[in-house]
């Protein structure tokens, strides 16, 4: 039987699932908060910077960056199956990329913090 | 090659065909709310990492109408796509114990808990009260 890559593909996406479930929406709170003018402390500039400045929260955020756009993509890619689109291989190259070039500027920006 | 197999159409009609297709659908597309949201907090770290003045212009770009009202938006999709998921839960990890397995809601329960517990956290720690 030929090796499938599924588990490569389904494990982040799971993860990211579970992530996501557990803290986007208090996250996507906090920077609502913000735009209605009722901005969080930790979201002032030198209170973030100090965050950001922390190996730990560097690698939370990097590692909550990879799992929310891996998740993210892995979704969009079934549901462009689910609408009818075939060109399976194109449409995962598209999604997975975008998710990994995230990730990947991510670290870039994380490292110059 | 000679062999024409027969490809069934398919169109994305089907998604109105019962309610429960609809809400499947709207699970899915949480997809998109929670990866713009997470490319936008990817250009938060590129205006953080460049400074004061950079870090200040993502503040006002997330308080533009059309920031707040996709906030919303991304807010509702993503507290389904949780809800959803803990329900799913017990089916991802079922526990069994002795003869029997744990009951459904003690393990989307257990999710739910932590979930609460975690966003409050979150809330206090970040300063939001």
């Amino acid at each position: 039987m030929a090796r499938s890559n599924k588990p490569i593909v389904w494990g982040p996406f799971a993860a990211g699932g579970t992530v996501t479930a557990l803290v986007t929406p208090v996250l996507i709170l906090l920077t609502l908060l913000a735009g209605l003018g009722h901005a969080p402390d930790l979201l002032a500039y030198d209170a973030m910077r100090a965050f950001a400045g922390h190996w730990l929260a560097k690698l939370a955020l990097a590692g909550v960056v990879f799992l929310s756009l891996w998740s993210a993509a892995h979704r969009l890619r079934i549901t462009c199956y689910d609408l009818g689109v075939r060109a399976d291989t194109r449409v995962a190259t598209i999604v997975y990329g975008v998710a990994l070039a995230g990730t990947a500027a991510s670290v870039l920006y994380l490292t110059r913090i | 090659m000679s062999r024409k197999p027969y490809v069934r159409p398919v169109t994305a009609e089907w998604i109105f065909r019962h309610p429960r297709y609809v809400r499947y659908m709207v699970r899915e597309f949480s997809c998109l709310f929670i990866g713009s949201w997470t490319l936008l907090m990817v250009w938060g770290l590129k205006q953080l990492a460049e400074g004061r003045a950079a870090w200040s212009v993502f503040l006002d770009v997330l308080k533009t109408p059309e920031s707040v009202v996709f906030h919303v938006l991304a807010l509702a999709f993503a507290a389904y796509h949780s809800v959803t998921w803990f329900r799913l839960a017990p089916k991802a990890l079922p526990v069994q114990r002795g003869e029997d397995f744990v009951a459904d809601g003690v393990i989307s329960g257990a999710h739910f808990a932590v979930w609460a517990v975690l966003s409050a956290a979150v809330l206090l720690l970040a300063g939001a009260f």
